[in-house]
């Protein structure tokens, strides 16, 4: 009986394993045509590479300006995840401990706002920064990404910090705590497992983001690597397969994150969407 | 005394809550009803100021023939997106929540296309239906892949529907999952000894009992195919010619090209409203017939 059941367990795994093949057979595709020319790919698209030629990465590397796109993704995405984080756990301990008027007001605002889709904000956005010189910087990216991305995390972290007893936070207070050393030595260490859900997802988001960046930022030393893909398939669009390889190029770091962070990562979006 | 307390919360308001207010402020807030201002006036960049023009913007979106042609394009495209979606994360999520082999690395491996963006699937895929699908079809003889079927827009249609169904799945898969697990294991004992089928207990326990996992998944799947963009610009780039431009396709070329910004922002108006009406009537609906376990 028992070795039948694990028959059965196995045959389970392999044909939900093959179901999993064909459903990223896309990726495997595209990945083992990077490794060979443009010609060849055209003539038979399903052959394999007879040999490990990495010359299209290189060609892609200098073609879409990888560096410079990888660097300013970095960049801007490490920051400003840094930032929403930062000061909107802050803001929603004060939303959450302090039940002022003024409080509570915004606080409902922030979650209203959350329904309003980036479609509707975008073109007075523009219009409006774009009228006070401020587009083409990182820092109005910057920006813009903590006031789309925080009414989100500060809604987060407000329901969390709720479910914080106050008795310790008063016990300090009582041995002449400041509020600004309460915040920092007590209620944010204990903040860390929501602390990743919003991490993972303002990642995810800002990482992959493409419209807002293509609206704000002008100048091609500043692009983001959404932009560089846009712009290397613009300008290269029929060059396959360096192209191809661009597309693994980009893929490939939040592949490799996921490799190490796949419980977490799936976790955060559970708690994220059901929230 | 008082006054002493009342500057320190000034403070403590300020230094805890002063830069997440200012963005929200100057980026959502303020923008939200300059975009509403905006509808009402003729406002272009190069003047910076316009005129108050009433309802005329509105009267032309009204008015706009491509505008209402796009917006039922794109409320087909969210129709089957949402029910492929669905469907395939559904039972994907059911075969994946009991315990089987290699469980987390199969749910991780249907939810590897939710880590990239549209942009970068929408031109993947892009090769694949200009270039490796109609090879294999011409190989095979298989008629339906021969030509290319971003070229053609009954087609192209498909391939958007297809892609985004495809990514929003291993999503939708994960909240299932979620839903499922939730469900008392002694209701399904239960089922069994009665002698409940498979077909049975997914239809009268599974479904009725995940209903807050279905409203969460059809809001996520219905507005955020509403609001596609990357692929749409990836994929066929509204082509061909401009057959499948998609909401948000028209209203970014009908306000940054175009500079048509009061009338753009209209239209942006107009497709939040529909969403939202969308979203809410299917969340009430929905919740009425939630069940307790």
């Amino acid at each position: 009986m028992k070795v039948f059941k694990t028959a059965i367990d196995s045959i389970k795994f392999f044909i939900l394993f093959f179901l999993l093949v064909i459903f990223i057979s896309p990726f495997l595709i595209i990945v083992t045509n990077t490794f060979k020319t443009t010609q060849q790919f055209v003539e038979n698209p399903i052959s394999w590479p007879t040999r490990f030629d990495f010359s299209n990465y290189i060609k892609a590397i200098d073609y879409m300006n990888f560096t410079t796109g990888f660097m300013n993704s970095l960049i801007i995405t490490i920051t400003a995840v840094f930032i929403i984080v930062l000061f909107s756990s802050m803001a929603a301990y004060l939303f959450a401990r302090f039940k002022w008027r003024i409080n509570t007001t915004i606080f409902l605002a922030m979650i209203a706002s959350m329904n309003i889709p980036f479609q509707v904000i975008m073109i007075p956005l523009v219009s409006i920064y774009g009228k006070l010189g401020l587009l083409d910087s990182r820092l109005t990216l910057l920006f813009m990404y903590l006031g789309f991305g925080t009414p989100f995390a500060i809604f987060i972290f407000h329901g969390f910090i709720k479910g914080i007893p106050v008795s310790l936070e008063e016990a300090a207070t009582i041995d002449g705590c400041s509020r600004t050393r309460i915040f920092f030595q007590i209620v944010l260490p204990l903040l860390k497992p929501v602390l990743s859900t919003v991490v993972i997802l303002d990642f995810l988001w800002i990482w992959n983001d493409y419209l807002l960046p293509s609206l704000v930022l002008l100048s091609p030393s500043l692009r983001t690597l959404p932009l560089s893909i846009y712009n290397f398939f613009s300008t290269y669009s029929v060059d396959y397969s360096p192209l191809m390889a661009g597309l693994v190029m980009t893929i490939i770091p939040v592949l490799v994150l996921y490799l190490f962070l796949q419980k977490y990562i799936i976790q955060g979006i559970m708690e994220g969407a059901i929230k | 005394m008082n006054r002493k307390n009342g500057l320190r919360d000034v403070g403590t308001f300020l230094f805890f809550a002063g830069p997440s207010l200012v963005a929200f402020f100057l980026v959502v807030l303020i923008p939200f009803l300059f975009g509403l201002y905006l509808t009402f006036t003729n406002w272009s960049v190069q003047a910076g100021s316009g005129k108050f023009v009433g309802l005329s913007n509105y009267i032309k979106v009204f008015h706009d023939n491509a505008y209402w042609t796009q917006l039922w394009f794109t409320l087909r495209y969210v129709f089957y997106t949402v029910i492929l979606a669905n469907v395939g994360g559904f039972f994907l999520g059911l075969v994946l929540s009991g315990k089987i082999r290699g469980q987390s690395f199969i749910r991780g491996g249907f939810f590897i296309p939710n880590l990239i963006g549209g942009l970068v699937l929408g031109y993947l895929w892009q090769i694949l239906f200009s270039r490796v699908l109609p090879y294999l079809g011409n190989l095979y003889g298989w008629e339906l892949f021969q030509s290319s079927w971003l070229t053609q827009t009954d087609r192209a249609f498909w391939a958007l529907v297809i892609v985004n169904a495809w990514q929003l799945m291993g999503y939708l898969m994960v909240i299932y999952i979620a839903g499922f697990t939730s469900i008392p294991t002694d209701v399904l004992e239960a089922a069994d000894i009665d002698g409940a089928g498979g077909f049975a207990k997914i239809a009268r326990i599974m479904l009725p009992l995940s209903i807050r996992a279905i409203v969460v998944c059809l809001f996520i799947s219905i507005s955020r195919s509403f609001l596609t963009y990357d692929l749409n610009l990836a994929l066929t780039n509204g082509g061909p010619f401009g057959s499948t431009e998609m909401a948000t396709y028209y209203i970014v070329q009908k306000a940054f090209l175009s500079n048509d910004y009061g009338v753009g922002q209209a239209e942006a108006i107009v497709l939040f409203v529909i969403v939202a009406t969308i979203t809410l009537t299917q969340s009430i609906t929905l919740k009425k017939m939630e069940v307790e376990a």
